[in-house]
């Protein structure tokens, strides 16, 4: 199982790389100009100095060799600074000092240069730290509040094949499945805050949670969205669970279970589930990418200002460093997640042997 | 119990003698395989429901425009902000008429006549992906299981195209083509190539990942093994021996892919990347009437229900298909 996982993970550097030479060709095709936002009273051959400045003028793979050094080799050193300075966990340990250098010329500490954005001329990736949480908050409540509600849907229904409940249940997740969370978020917006007004129709991120009161209205402003993006996880995964409890609850084993005699809810729910969760997992696995994919929609309705909609208004700003960054963060967590979800499958499974 | 299943024994004529051994009925004539998919996929009820829904909504928005003969796009700005004719159940007063059963835009365009040219976009290029995409899956997923030299290389390439995230990568496609299309195609048409490109070249891969499992799986059996041995060609064992074979897959990826497909289509019109403004699709219908909808929320809720409604009973016609083109199941 360990050399198995470490090949995965020789094997997704190669992954990653074709990726990244996929966005990155995509992006070199694009129309923007880094100087369109530089006054029209710069006279031309000095904004062709600032292109060249900016290392535009460099053949193709000059250009990608660079960004990777930046992605994989400064951003880390840079946040290995940070983690060693300022971060909770970390901030212990002596302070390393890799993303600064000594200029020969001067004598003087200066830090490395980073991949700006060219929207705000700031790093990149502090953008990004700081529009995370606000993704993981909602992505990651949403996912665990499908699940939550998904598996008790779907063994239920497998239990009670055919019944009302097992009718009403898959027909639900199939329309849960059909409609899509730009229909669903407007939708709720009009329902619950414009109708009822019970629900902020705007995620409003500077709320800072110090009381309970202020709990409430941080709890309050989540329902929507996080309801939305589970929607989608809840029809998906209650499908998967009802199929896989349905697969099981017919097997010999069960039958053995029942005639030795043990409790009803400890064969359904000790034998039948864990053997019905093997294939699950993987599925959970799985729909994280998706589901970070379905955020930039969720997002966008919402107002909530995480990755999603950072991704937007860099596309609409051409602002090609970050697409490029995002678009390529979104793809290292495809390629975890299926690593993680081929992992897991193997550990769980003793009848899955990959070597 | 049909005849075959007596065993022919040398008893046979004591068999005779037992006559309640003897079939009283008389033998059945044969039965295709399409009849029997047929008998099980009537007794689905969502999936017949939804095939005829699909179908409705197919022929709604191709034969609409010749029954509601209204000029999508003719503005009509005295006429403006109708609401649809039932909202007369609710308020009498209500500026609502069989003129405009669906009601009017901010600009006074018939929102029926849009939701029927919209329907006519989305569908089309719901239908139009999916063939793309299933054309090359199989292709693909064919060529990787029938010939063995490929099948390590297109397979490695299969699996990275999946890990490729599909949603930032589309929109990153369509704001980046969008000028050398619409220049050549015009900006409809340049639009209707882009985004039809970009989803079927997104969305072939679990065809061919189940194309070539099923060919790897049928390259084995006795028949081809026949065909090959009087000398068929590779393309004709392709042709007349595999291809039908792994029909039935096929069939229920493409109603997969054809519900993805106008759901991705709407998302980016949705989030503003699709098809230029004054065109209308469903996502673009709805996307625009988002900002009023708390005084129109019919605006929103027609063109999502739509889409909805499509994509549920697409859904439900692919649950069918599964269940009918499955011979295990088929019967019970």
């Amino acid at each position: 199982m360990l050399t198995f996982t470490i090949r995965r993970l020789l094997l997704s550097i190669p992954t990653l790389l074709f990726i990244s030479m996929v966005i990155f060709l995509l992006l070199q095709l694009a129309p923007g100009d880094p100087m369109a936002q530089v006054p029209l009273t710069v006279p031309p051959e000095v904004k062709q100095k600032m292109r060249e400045a900016l290392g535009l003028g460099q053949p193709i793979y000059v250009q990608y060799y660079k960004w990777l050094i930046q992605f994989f080799w400064v951003e880390p050193q840079v946040f290995l600074d940070w983690a060693t300075r300022d971060s909770f966990l970390l901030g212990w340990l002596p302070d390393t000092h890799f993303s600064t250098f000594i200029d020969p010329d001067t004598g003087a500490v200066r830090p490395v240069q980073r991949t700006i954005s060219w929207q705000t001329r700031s790093p990149i990736m502090d953008i990004v730290i700081q529009r995370m949480p606000q993704t993981l908050w909602v992505v990651g409540l949403s996912y665990v509040v499908g699940i939550l509600i998904a598996i008790p849907i779907g063994i239920y229904s497998a239990y009670r094949h055919y019944s009302l409940f097992d009718q009403a249940g898959t027909f639900i997740t199939m329309v849960g499945f059909s409609i899509p969370p730009f229909f669903t978020g407007p939708l709720l917006i009009v329902v619950f805050s414009v109708t009822l007004g019970w629900l902020p129709s705007i995620y409003d991120t500077t709320h800072v949670v110090t009381d309970w009161a202020s709990f409430k209205i941080q709890f309050m402003q989540m329902i929507m969205p996080v309801m939305v993006l589970a929607l989608q996880t809840t029809a998906q995964i209650s499908r998967y669970m009802r199929g896989a409890m349905l697969d099981n609850l017919n097997q010999d084993y069960v039958r053995t279970a029942r005639a030795k005699g043990l409790k009803e809810s400890s064969v359904v729910l000790v034998h039948v589930l864990r053997n019905s969760m093997i294939p699950v997992v993987t599925v959970i696995a799985l729909g994280m990418p998706a589901i970070f994919g379905g955020a930039i929609i969720t997002e966008n309705v919402f107002k909530v200002n995480g990755i999603g909609q950072l991704l937007l208004t860099a596309l609409f700003a051409n602002d090609l460093p970050m697409v490029m960054t995002l678009t390529f963060i979104f793809a290292i967590l495809i390629v975890l997640f299926n690593l993680i979800a081929d992992v897991l499958y193997g550990l769980l499974d003793p009848r899955i042997r990959y070597d | 119990m049909t005849e075959q299943a007596i065993p022919a024994s040398p008893i046979e004529a004591d068999i005779e003698t037992f006559g309640a051994l003897v079939d009283k009925e008389p033998s059945k004539p044969p039965r295709s395989q399409w009849i029997d998919v047929w008998q099980q996929f009537r007794k689905h009820k969502g999936a017949v429901f939804g095939g005829g829904f699909l179908l409705f909504i197919t022929l709604a928005v191709v034969f609409g425009p010749f029954l509601w003969d209204v000029d999508p796009k003719a503005l009509d700005i005295r006429n403006k902000n109708w609401r649809p004719v039932y909202q007369l159940l609710f308020d009498s007063e209500a500026k609502a008429g069989w003129a405009h059963p669906f009601g009017t835009d901010q600009l006074g365009r018939d929102i029926m006549a849009q939701m029927i040219a919209g329907g006519q976009v989305s569908m089309a290029v719901g239908w139009l992906a999916m063939a793309l995409a299933l054309v090359i899956g199989s292709a693909i997923g064919v060529i990787s299981g029938y010939f063995k030299k490929l099948d390590f290389w297109l397979m490695r390439f299969t699996d990275l195209v999946l890990s490729l995230p599909i949603l930032p990568l589309t929109l990153l496609a369509v704001t980046l083509f969008r000028q050398p299309l619409n220049s050549r195609f015009g900006p409809e048409g340049g639009m209707f190539i882009l985004i039809v490109g970009i989803i079927g070249l997104t969305s072939w891969m679990q065809t061919a990942r189940i194309v070539r499992g099923d060919i790897l799986a049928l390259k084995e059996r006795e028949f081809i093994l026949a065909a090959r041995s009087i000398g068929t060609r590779s393309g004709k064992i392709i042709r007349r021996h595999l291809l039908p074979n792994v029909i039935s897959p096929i069939m229920v990826s493409a109603t997969l892919g054809l519900a993805t497909a106008i759901i991705t289509e709407s998302a980016l019109s949705f989030l503003g990347v699709g098809f230029p403004s004054d065109f209308p699709t469903w996502g673009k219908l709805l996307s625009d009437a988002v900002s009023r909808m708390q005084e129109f929320p019919e605006r929103v809720l027609l063109p999502g229900i739509a889409i909805s409604l499509t994509v549920l009973s697409v859904n439900y016609l692919g649950d069918g298909l599964r269940d009918a083109l499955d011979p295990r199941l088929r019967g019970r």
